[in-house]
């Protein structure tokens, strides 16, 4: 008995290194969850279809949060994928724990080229360090934009959507003097409100460029333009221009916004392609994120998430791993994400190729290329490379619970910002007081 | 009174192993590694930690919003503790009372129990939503009165609301076995010497219900400090700025979402010395009022 069962195993053992001795596999977990993370379920079974050598095992853990939560607590076990997506906020750590294997240095140890120019520089200066290296692969990538809509700005007599805050604000004016009933749908976020309202603006978050030059980082936001402009729009809610919309508030900005009853809204460009799946009954379009009237505007940064190669893992694991990354940037998988999802191409190359084939000239993709004029609108400065801070998940949650204090009126706006400046900064403290002589590389 | 005991102590060892090992994987090792974070600053993905002593401890006892938060979470165990009660309580007389159909009342009653917190605050989230939800109607006759993501208070009723209605039905299955186990000859008797029902709830059936109160209380009080963050998380992620922010959520939002692990290890020390103090009240001062039979 006991000789059959041990029999029974050995020729288990024996299969499964057979199985695993022809096609080398990695784990790769990914945080898009819904129809986007079927588009990824998607891309790794084109990825195992297209070769014979290697084998993506791709499992979805239900949002970015989660899946940095889960694998550091599998890190911690030496459990951990090879490869994770991994949403900017979530990576501070990461990078300064080293527990990642660069791609550019990935790429060039398992021999697989990668022409790194070709990334748009607003994206690849997102994702690398200041020497230029790569640290993650961009993926799945977007920027804020606004919606509006075409059929309620044409009563309210606005030919032109505006590209400045104070042509926002009389466009708003007139909304609410056609009798519309929602004007601006808002929705407080520190990603468009704060962030990227600070790259396009060219001024500070925070002190060191950003955070990018040491850890002794201060928050700067509640000293600059993002005050007047926070403190704008309290005053267009208060006037009725603008209307808080979020799901705790009964329907989201979004929703607002595609039942007809809101003209204007702030969203990352991906939901272009959610909205045309809604299929609105009035004509909108998108347009780049507005800057203040004598502020030169500059870039906008990208967002989205990238896919971040772990350390600890075999040889045969980051071949693999390079292979897919390699295969995800290729021109016919960029262009499947693109026309699965609302996100945006991250090569210069393929971007050219698309628009020569005319493909941002046929629904439902016309003006969603309006992104890539926001993130290129100038060379990335040193003030709009991006941000390096850590605790930046808990920063974000200070400022939306004081802007949302503030816009309750239990605060003025200046008070909430300081406020969330001071305990942000208890936060940069305790970040660099727990890497000691570290800085982001 | 016997005893029963085993002659040879090694018997009684093997047979608590298994227990034993279940309580130090499961509780001592994770505590200690807790406790042993409250002091360092743990690095997420491991890779060291620094000694800083009680600076952890200190950081959150003199931030203004952790105070708030114990406030709120304190608000928040008594009133869902009292109302899950009464509510429980006076359910479990009326089945004790066999009105009609109170057998089909007495497996309905059970059933909350079985649901999770999360499904619970999804559930309540449409009751309470403000443009489509039950509590809408408020809105209907007068516009804007009800709206938990804007009035605090509203979101802090909304939680109590649906932290009560989960824990009503375990609190009732205990009343209703307590009652039950009251001698019918007890209640008769009152009955002949003329008390109505509700005379004989007050002055019969509650002083001998006391001991059920008194565990009721502590096991309702402990749960709502400890498995409220479902509820939580689905119904008001904390807001409406920071206002239901309990201190079990605060604790996730911080170790887990904001990969502060030292600053909520600290957390959940003194949210564990918390729970423990306030059991320790409830031991001392209110089981003297307790009549054991």
């Amino acid at each position: 008995m006991n000789n059959k069962l041990a029999t029974a195993a050995l020729a288990l053992l024996a299969t499964a290194g057979a199985a695993s001795a022809e096609k080398a596999k990695f784990e790769y977990w990914y945080g898009l969850t819904g129809d986007l993370g079927e588009v990824v379920a998607e891309t790794c079974n084109r990825f195992n279809a297209s070769q014979d050598q290697y084998e993506a095992v791709c499992v979805g853990q239900d949002g970015y949060e989660k899946a940095v939560q889960n694998t550091i607590a599998a890190f911690r076990a030496q459990k951990h994928p090879t490869l994770l997506q991994s949403f900017d906020a979530g990576t501070a750590d990461l990078m300064l724990s080293g527990e990642f294997y660069p791609v550019t240095k990935l790429m060039a140890d398992t021999g697989v080229n990668v022409d790194w120019a070709d990334y748009f520089p607003g994206i690849a200066n997102y994702y690398s360090s200041k020497s230029g290296e790569f640290f993650s692969m961009p993926w799945n990538s977007s920027t804020p934009v606004y919606y509006f809509n075409k059929d309620i700005f044409a009563k309210a007599g606005i030919t032109e959507a505006p590209l400045t805050w104070e042509g926002m604000e009389a466009a708003l004016v007139k909304v609410k003097e056609s009798g519309a009933a929602c004007g601006l749908a808002y929705a407080p976020s520190s990603w468009i409100d704060l962030e990227q309202f600070s790259m396009v603006h060219n001024v500070p978050v925070a002190s060191n460029n950003n955070g990018y030059d040491g850890l002794d980082t201060e928050l700067l936001f509640n000293t600059t333009l993002h005050v007047k402009h926070m403190e704008n729009i309290q005053r267009w809610i208060e006037g009725g221009f603008a209307t808080i919309r979020t799901q705790a508030a009964g329907k989201t900005a979004r929703d607002s916004f595609v039942e007809g009853e809101c003209a204007v809204f702030f969203s990352s460009i991906a939901d272009h392609n959610t909205i045309h799946k809604l299929k609105p009954a009035f004509g909108w379009d998108v347009q780049i994120i507005p800057t203040y009237e004598g502020v030169e505007r500059k870039n906008s940064v990208v967002g989205g998430a990238s896919l971040w190669v772990l350390s600890g893992k075999t040889e045969d694991e980051y071949k693999a791993a390079a292979a897919y990354l390699a295969f995800l940037a290729t021109k016919p998988e960029q262009q499947f994400l693109l026309e699965n999802s609302g996100y945006i191409p991250v090569t210069k190359s393929t971007y050219d190729a698309l628009l020569a084939e005319g493909f941002y000239a046929k629904e439902p993709f016309i003006n969603r290329d309006i992104a890539m004029k926001s993130l290129t609108y100038s060379e990335p400065t040193e003030l709009t490379r991006g941000i390096r801070l850590g605790g930046m998940i808990q920063i974000r949650a200070e400022w939306t619970a004081e802007v949302e204090a503030a816009l309750a009126g239990q605060k003025t706006m200046k008070e909430a910002l300081d406020t969330a400046t001071t305990r942000g900064n208890e936060i940069l403290t305790r970040f660099a007081k727990t890497y000691p002589g570290k800085a982001f590389p | 009174m016997r005893r029963a005991y085993f002659k040879t102590s090694w018997i009684a060892f093997a047979l608590l192993a298994p227990q034993l090992l279940i309580i130090f994987v499961f509780f001592y090792w994770p505590s200690a590694q807790a406790l042993y974070w409250a002091f360092t600053l743990e690095q997420p993905w491991g890779g060291g930690n620094t000694w800083v002593g009680f600076e952890n401890f200190a950081k959150v006892l003199s931030d203004p919003y952790y105070w708030s938060s114990v406030r709120v979470s304190v608000i928040y165990a008594l009133a869902t503790t009292v109302l899950a009660m009464a509510m429980a309580l006076t359910l479990a007389v009326f089945v004790d009372r066999q009105l009609s159909g109170y057998s089909a009342y007495r497996v309905a009653f059970i059933w909350p129990y079985a649901v999770a917190a999360p499904a619970v605050g999804l559930a309540f989230q449409f009751v309470f939503n403000p443009g489509a939800g039950i509590f809408s109607y408020i809105n209907a006759v007068s516009p804007g009165m009800w709206n938990p993501s804007q009035y605090p208070s509203q979101a802090i009723l909304s939680i109590v609301i649906a932290g009560a209605w989960k824990q009503v039905a375990y609190s009732f299955i205990f009343f209703l076995a307590a009652l039950q186990s009251i001698p019918r000859s007890l209640t008769e008797a009152a009955a002949m010497d003329g008390a109505r029902p509700l005379r004989r709830v007050l002055d019969l059936q509650l002083p001998l219900l006391t001991p059920t109160f008194f565990f009721l209380l502590v096991i309702n009080i402990t749960d709502s400090f400890t498995d409220s963050f479902g509820i939580v998380d689905t119904l008001t992620g904390g807001g409406p700025f920071r206002a239901t922010d309990l201190l079990v959520y605060k604790i996730y939002a911080d170790g887990f979402r904001g990969f502060d692990y030292s600053g909520a290890a600290a957390q959940s020390i003194i949210l564990m010395c918390l729970v423990m103090a306030l059991t320790f009240v409830q031991f001392r001062y209110v089981e003297r009022r307790v009549h054991y039979t």
